[in-house]
């Protein structure tokens, strides 16, 4: 399990979910966990994945995602989990 | 699991209030490069660097992607250098040469800082550190990445005034000597009382004799984050004000904890501790002294200062240290001026002085911190100042230091900029009345009694 934590913030539109999704399939990467919200406009969406079949170095999958965003016009995060394990839980 | 709402606090930490990891510092021992010939030991300490610390900017930058923190700095710290150049530096010239491999050194790994060009002479000072004492000077305006520090007294042995009284001469030489870059290069030197050896920030950074071959120090910081944890508790009492600090400093801190064991195991070195620390640098945002304008204050300097700082250092070091598992360093928060927005209004507006300042840092991490004064302060009035300093630490147990920049040329009123995260200082007005007679006392202050505390 290489779990890690994907943020999308951004004004919403469509198909922003579908696009991220699909991006993820593609390479072999397993979405665990979806939550989501709208906040006036505002599409903020976290996703727990597990990176550990995935068929590309984090990196690369890190400006993979910061292209597909910019193409919808959002930002996208990715970050290991553990920085958020170890700010919220003792 | 963790939730959308955690997440949304930690990346709001990060974008908007500039939580960031300040520094991982690799410490590292020289003492197995000693060597009585001096070409050798140059070419011993530049390979054990180049070696030891070849991958330290490298994974720096790995984990600060993967996390989406910042991680400012990647910085190294040595052995200090008068010991390890005993044998082979028989001039001030050939401690200098030492000065130009860290340099190298520090450039070939990356690093933007090297620490460690010190002397311990709290009680006294062998020929050795005499002459690395009266190199720093031309070391400091030669080399881009070294920093000084030296340790003049401790509780335990008191303060050795005949190098207080040479520091005070060294710096304003190293401002003489440097007066074409309105002598900034004084910034990368610290005198301290009670040096810690395991301290990773710069310019006070150095690997102590205690520690082992190599160890991985991390210093964080996040004055923004307090300040706005502090926005939302305006008017509360000090019972919610005390828990909210706390809390805050955990949270931070426990971010540092996770980029040091990622480090330590990524390098193979061990950890060695978390500097739990409120650093402040000069974007907007960032700073101790808006912390206490947000306490209550309207600038820092004003009454009330001395104790909403103390509240708000006990209160970072009570929330820090169960987040990390080794607590070390300076722990607390930092008072530079230059370094900090809020405090070069709080002097631009009259409400600081370096006799406030000092004052504060009895309460604080460290002490007179980026304090641009006059260039026409006389050497023996900065020995006066350090005096001073260190006192406050040698009575009161606790690190204290100084770092002041007489600035040749410039006078009360000027400004001089330094750069980066370094910032700019207004210069400040410095007590004239003259200490000579009490700095040219030769010898040292005994250390003082530690019972009948009051």
């Amino acid at each position: 399990m290489n779990r890690t934590i994907i943020t999308v913030v951004g004004k919403d539109t469509v198909g922003i979910i579908a696009k991220v999704c699909t991006y993820l399939a593609d390479h072999s990467i397993n979405i665990l966990d979806i939550s989501q919200t709208i906040v006036q406009d505002f599409f903020t969406m976290m996703m727990v994945v597990d990176m550990k079949g995935a068929d590309k170095p984090y990196e690369e999958i890190q400006q993979d995602l910061d292209k597909v965003g910019e193409a919808i016009g959002v930002t996208i995060k990715c970050q290991k989990e553990e920085i958020f394990d170890m700010m919220h839980r003792i | 699991m963790i939730n959308l709402r955690e997440v949304a606090e930690t990346n709001a930490m990060i974008e908007k209030e500039n939580l960031d990891v300040r520094t991982i510092t690799m410490g590292i021992s020289l003492l197995n490069c000693i060597d009585d010939d001096l070409d050798r030991l140059n070419q011993k300490v530049y390979e054990r660097i180049t070696t030891a610390a070849k991958d330290l900017v490298k994974t720096g930058e790995e984990i600060s992607k993967e996390y989406g923190i910042p991680i400012v700095n990647k910085r190294i710290s040595v052995t200090p250098i008068a010991m390890i150049g005993a044998s082979a530096c028989k001039t001030k010239e050939d401690y200098v040469t030492l000065a130009h491999t860290l340099d190298c050194a520090a450039k070939e790994v990356g690093v933007n800082l090297i620490g460690g060009y010190s002397a311990l002479i709290s009680k006294g000072m062998t020929k050795a550190d005499e002459l690395l004492i009266r190199s720093i000077p031309q070391a400091l305006s030669e080399t881009e990445r070294v920093c000084s520090s030296v340790n003049v007294g401790s509780s335990k042995t008191g303060i050795n005034m005949d190098g207080v009284r040479l520091i005070g001469e060294i710096i304003k030489e190293t401002s003489v000597l440097t007066a074409d870059r309105e002598s900034a290069p004084c910034m990368k030197f610290v005198v301290f009382c009670n040096a810690p050896d395991d301290n990773p920030f710069m310019a006070g950074a150095f690997h102590g004799v205690t520690e082992a071959d190599e160890i991985i120090n991390v210093g964080v910081s996040g004055p923004g984050v307090v300040k706005t944890a502090l926005e939302q508790v305006r008017g509360e009492s000090f019972e919610v004000l005390c828990e909210t600090i706390k809390k805050t400093a955990f949270k931070v801190t426990r971010v540092g904890q996770l980029v040091a064991k990622e480090a330590s195991k990524r390098l193979g070195v061990p950890f060695g501790i978390v500097d739990l620390s409120l650093a402040p640098t000069p974007a907007v945002g960032d700073s101790v002294a808006d912390i206490l304008c947000e306490i209550g204050l309207e600038h820092a300097g004003a009454p009330g200062t001395t104790a909403a700082l103390a509240l708000l250092n006990d209160q970072v070091k009570k929330g820090g240290v169960m987040a990390s598992s080794y607590v070390g360093g300076l722990s607390g928060a930092f008072i530079p001026v230059s370094e900090d927005q809020g405090m070069i209004h709080a002097v631009e507006a009259g409400a600081l002085t370096i006799e406030k300042l000092e004052a504060m840092t009895c309460v604080c991490s460290v002490g007179l911190d980026m304090i641009a004064i006059p260039g026409d302060t006389k050497a023996t009035t900065i020995a006066g100042i350090i005096a001073d300093e260190m006192a406050i630490g040698m009575v009161n147990q606790k690190t204290t230091a100084v770092r002041v920049i007489p600035a040749a040329g410039k006078k009360v009123g000027d400004v001089i900029e330094f750069g980066g995260l370094f910032g700019y200082a207004p210069i400040m007005p410095v007590n004239s009345f003259s200490c000579d007679a009490f700095v040219n006392r030769r010898g040292r202050i005994p250390a003082p009694i530690h019972s009948f505390k009051n």
